[in-house]
């Protein structure tokens, strides 16, 4: 039984069930959205396939603002782009917005459904190694929006990296519709549609090229570079008040401060593949060391400062680009486990020396 | 430098394959976003085991258990916050870190 209401800005459409309601489609009017398509199991709205001015500022703010990327989504339920009919293909996504935004646009000139699936706002990758798109999530949301009613083929083709999160065969069990797993980027979406619907190997391959790298610097850069002011307090209250002051060496120190992030978050990810050694940690802490050295050569401050700053600097770079490795799109667990359980006690050993160092060099 | 280039460490991977239970459906080599797996004729073959990243797909989407791997993410941050709090390492995105 199907029940609509409208009102002045919402167009709203259910599925009465006698045990509870569920809102089949996405009940909000957005402004990607286009108006409604009427199927045999209600009102699904229709979605651009252009992104406007506002999607493309949204996009560049989130790369930035960690607290606005978090709360970026879209209602989770079925969509509609172009002109659907019963034998149009449905694309699975997230309803992390950006995810979406990209899967549309990806869409242009196609009729295609597109089952968002709920999970808070994170993207397939990620979502699908928490579970949250999963099989439970899919089964739920084919079901709740009658999908059997709206498309006449068992189909629907789920983005490959959500496959760590969806067991096709079970999805088959439980639902009737098989799992097809899509090209693991939605701009290759086209080709692969005029491919019939099977991937090529470049298709399946996730790669990590530079462009890519560089987008994910701000995400590590911002929360890096909030704890500048505090250390720099701190390096601060050691050169004035120790016995002979510093204050060229502060902020010389508080220049290798950022550098050293800057190493470890922007130049380690940009020149990842061209570093020696394999563990992220190795890499941050040789390109730290290369990059400081220059600079304390210009300043000439002396040979022990020169060990403390090359004791305290790099271990920083060392463990930032370490934390580039959730970033990445290659490393494993095992191998982050194994590199954190020999880098983090050096690092510690080296800042700990370089801290007693400067200290008995001041007092 | 390509991508093939870039390769994590060695001889760390939980993957563990067991070719007798494979039944050739061809999941594992379809879902896997390195290629660690390829068809061979009637089987799947474990071919670049040191490519693995540990996310799963292949494990989750064979419907006979013929593939073992301890999942998790490659996340650093993931890992201390999971030492921190006693669990296992989670990406947890809802905080205002980088993971993710």
């Amino acid at each position: 039984m199907i029940n609509e209401k409208k009102t002045n800005e919402f167009v709203v459409s259910k599925i009465i069930f006698p045990d509870k309601t569920k809102i089949i489609s996405p009940i909000k009017k957005e402004r990607w959205m286009l108006g409604d398509i009427l199927t045999d199991a209600g009102k699904i709205p229709l979605i651009k396939t252009v992104l406007d001015k506002k999607d493309n500022i949204e996009h560049r703010q989130i790369r930035w603002n960690n607290k606005k990327r978090m709360n970026y989504s879209v209602s989770p339920g079925l969509y509609g782009v172009g002109n659907p009919v019963k034998d149009s293909p449905v694309f699975v996504s997230a309803n992390y917005k950006l995810s979406f935004d990209i899967l549309r646009e990806s869409l242009k000139n196609f009729n295609a459904w597109v089952l968002v699936l709920e999970t808070k706002g994170i993207n397939v990758w990620c979502a699908a190694g928490k579970g949250s798109f999963g099989t439970k999530e899919l089964n739920y949301r084919i079901k709740s929006v009658a999908l059997e009613k709206i498309v006449s083929h068992k189909k629907i083709i789920v983005p490959q990296l959500g496959a760590p999160g969806i067991a096709a065969h079970l999805v088959k069990k439980e639902t009737g519709f098989k799992v097809i797993y899509g090209p693991v980027r939605a701009a290759d979406i086209p080709k692969y549609v005029e491919n019939n619907f099977i991937k090529t190997e470049e298709m399946k391959k996730v790669t990590f090229p530079v462009n890519e790298r560089m987008k994910l610097v701000p995400m590590e850069l911002v929360p890096a570079l909030k704890y500048v002011p505090h250390i720099a307090f701190v390096l601060l209250i050691l050169n004035v008040f120790g016995s002979a002051p510093m204050l060229t060496e502060t902020l010389l120190e508080i220049g290798l401060l950022l550098i050293s992030i800057i190493i470890g978050t922007a130049l380690t990810p940009m020149l990842l593949p061209y570093i020696p050694f394999r563990s992220f940690a190795a890499k941050g802490w040789i390109l730290g060391i290369v990059s400081i050295l220059p600079l304390i050569y210009i300043f000439e401050k002396g040979f022990t400062l020169v060990i403390i700053y090359l004791l305290l600097f790099p271990p920083l770079s060392s463990y930032l680009a370490l934390n580039f490795t959730g970033s990445s799109t290659y490393t494993n667990l095992s191998g982050v486990v194994k590199e954190m359980k020999y880098s983090l006690p050096l690092m510690i050993v080296s800042i700990v020396l370089g801290i007693v160092l400067k200290i008995y060099i001041l007092f | 430098m390509k991508y093939r280039n870039m390769k994590y460490l060695k001889n760390v991977t939980t993957l563990k394959y067991n070719s007798e239970k494979c039944i050739g459906c061809g999941m594992c080599a379809d879902v896997c976003p390195h290629s660690v797996f390829i068809m061979q004729g009637r089987k799947s073959a474990l071919i670049d085991k040191d490519a693995c990243m540990e996310c799963g797909a292949c494990k989750k989407n064979c419907p006979t258990g013929a593939i073992e791997v301890t999942e998790g993410v490659g996340c650093a941050y993931a890992i201390v916050m999971g030492k921190l709090r006693g669990t296992e390492p989670s990406c947890d995105c809802s905080n205002d870190t980088g993971c993710c």
